[in-house]
């Protein structure tokens, strides 16, 4: 679903994250800060395509200043974002984030 | 040429009698020569030490291009001593000079622009992190920064592998003759443990101080026997920033679950007996340990003779309360610990080589029952970094990390398994600043690894609540929520060498590639 706003989620403690997410019309843009960027900076840009594909995002600048956070912190996060960009507070389909 | 432990140490390094390092023990009964300085004689009696200033102080000494001059770490983030000391220096356009300070922290940044000038081209210390980290690590150093212990700096000292040709030495007081004292002054340190051997093994000695007293200054740390000259400044640090207040104790739960199962193995482990002794750090997880000791000494009915090390407000308490019987400082941690420093008769002030020095005849560390220290990462074979960051940059310092375990019976890691998605427990470590040999248990948030050679404290532990794992199942747990970590790459150039506490090289630091 095509973003509405820029909306965002998560903090900049140790061991989370902040996404911010914003529409624009010309494909998925991820820049990616990252406390652990040597490390895991592959697993985390492949991490974030593959839950962009999921909610098709096609369309969308997304910045992620991550402090360590784990996997399943980001994949909430980014999830938190979208749901916040498309104004959907209700009926979200739990199972399909799984 | 690899050590045993597999880490490359190049050639170009191993001259002059360098070695790779071959076991924690290796050096046992080593045959070596103290080294001595050159002084000069003050017979004549109405000679005046004081010089007005800190260039006064320079000229006086003779320093010269080349030469090594020594700090202390005692007055810690609030130290003004290295920085004013280095302004002179460098403003004379004294060149390619050796720092030997016992250690480096946020308050030295001054040597960043010391290093790219040529005016400091090595290092050796403890600490290294934050800004001087960063620019050794991206190779900014001529040479490599050697790495040391406390225990390996005052051996370095005593066997004139490092020759130090002007010591400053920060000071709480001293008096006009320079006896001087880690107390009673604007910005007490309460002890100058780390200053001993460079007072008794430099050729000139200098003494800095914001507070002049009337001789004789006693009882003192660095006597005047000793010093050269004595100058008096505004001040030399920000008390607020060398001793703080009540270090807050944790309430993190994971802390204090990691905290409660490394007092619980001390408990089991079969040596915490009457008149033990111990020594722990000042992070979270090491201070509450205290507080649970406590506990089971009550349980036990036992006492601690001595407890050693960097002496913190908790440990006071304990002194205080008659739980333990003696303190040994080699650094005082807070406000509590400086007070308590000399002023309580049974707080001494031991010298950095009688708290961990190899090659003397008997430094405490070789009588601590337990010791409890902290790890940056630890790997399957029970090898301890705390040196370099995951990420390959140098964040930390040995301290006295690989002393007191490799004297102690019983040592202790406390470190959470993952901190911020960096894996403590790991197949392989960055660099090896403690070998495993030394090390017994590594206590985490999930689980509490023994290294299989010490099947006295697995047995000790069998029939405990201590949940017990096998170091490969913490690897594998941590690789399983963090995921595993890519390699970082290196440059061939070595911007640090990790100089274990006998002499030989435990590794070889390089240059992250991502620092280009």
């Amino acid at each position: 679903m095509q973003l509405k706003h820029k909306a965002i989620a998560g903090t900049l403690e140790s061991s989370d994250a902040q996404i911010i997410l914003a529409p624009n019309d010309g494909g998925l843009h991820i820049d990616l800060t990252s406390s652990v960027y040597e490390q895991y900076g592959t697993q985390i840009k492949q991490l974030l395509q593959q839950v962009c594909h999921r909610l098709n995002i096609e369309n969308a600048n997304i910045r992620v200043v991550d402090k360590g956070a784990l996997d399943c912190t980001l994949k909430a996060r980014l999830e938190t974002a979208y749901f916040r960009a498309i104004d959907q507070k209700v009926d979200i389909n739990w199972e399909a984030l799984s | 040429m690899k050590n045993v432990l597999g880490r490359d140490i190049p050639a170009e390094f191993l001259t002059a009698g360098r070695e790779v390092f071959q076991g924690q023990y290796y050096r046992d009964g080593y045959t070596y020569t103290k080294h001595a300085p050159r002084v000069n004689a003050q017979v004549k009696p109405g000679k005046d030490k004081l010089l007005p200033d800190i260039e006064a102080v320079v000229r006086a000494t003779g320093l010269q291009d080349g030469m090594t001059i020594s700090f202390h770490h005692h007055l810690r983030d609030g130290d003004y001593i290295v920085n004013m000391v280095m302004k002179v220096i460098h403003e004379l356009g004294i060149k390619d000079l050796t720092v030997c300070a016992s250690s480096l922290g946020k308050a030295h940044d001054y040597l960043v622009p010391c290093i790219e000038d040529g005016t400091v081209t090595n290092i050796s210390t403890s600490g290294i992190r934050d800004e001087i980290g960063e620019a050794v690590s991206a190779g900014k150093l001529k040479n490599p920064a050697i790495i040391r212990s406390h225990g390996g700096r005052a051996r370095a000292i005593e066997d004139g592998t490092v020759k130090i040709d002007v010591a400053f030495i920060g000071a709480a007081t001293s008096d006009p003759y320079g006896n001087a004292s880690g107390k009673g002054g604007k910005a007490d340190t309460g002890v100058l443990s780390y200053m001993a051997g460079d007072a008794q093994y430099a050729d000139k000695v200098v003494i800095i101080t914001d507070t002049l007293v009337s001789s004789p200054n006693f009882p003192a740390s660095i006597e005047g026997v000793d010093v050269d000259y004595v100058v008096q400044v505004d001040a030399i640090g920000d008390p607020h920033k060398i001793a703080t207040g009540a270090l807050r104790l944790t309430s993190d739960t994971r802390e204090l679950l990691m905290a409660k199962n490394a007092a619980k193995c001390m408990y089991y482990s079969g040596f915490f007996k009457d008149g033990f002794s111990f020594q722990t750090g000042a992070g979270g997880p090491s201070l509450a340990t205290t507080i649970f000791l406590k506990e089971f000494m009550d349980q036990a009915n036992v006492k601690c003779g001595w407890a050693m090390g960097g002496i913190t407000e908790p440990i006071v308490d304990l002194f205080k309360a008659g739980y333990i019987h003696n303190l040994l400082d080699d650094q005082a941690f807070d406000l509590a610990s400086v007070a308590s420093a000399h002023t309580d008769p049974k707080h001494f002030e031991i010298s950095a080589s009688q708290y961990a020095n190899p090659f003397n005849k008997g430094a405490f560390v070789n009588q601590l029952d337990f010791v409890i220290l902290g790890a940056l990462e630890v790997d399957v074979d029970f090898n301890v970094n705390v040196v370099q960051g995951s990420n390959g940059l140098l964040q930390g310092a040995p301290g006295g990390h690989p002393d007191t375990a490799a004297g102690a019976t019983v040592t202790i890691i406390v470190a959470p398994l993952i901190r911020s998605r960096i894996a403590t427990v790991r197949t392989a470590v960055t660099s090896v600043t403690t070998p495993g040999e030394s090390i017994d248990i590594v206590v985490t948030d999930y689980g509490v690894a023994v290294n299989p050679k010490r099947t006295d404290l697995l047995a000790a532990f069998k029939d405990t609540n201590i949940p017990l794992k096998s170091i490969e199942t913490l690897r594998d747990l941590a690789y399983e929520y963090a995921g595993e970590p890519k390699d970082i790459e290196f440059e061939d150039q070595v911007v640090a060498l990790v100089e274990y506490r006998d002499g030989t090289f435990i590794d070889a630091i390089k240059k992250p590639k991502w620092l280009n």
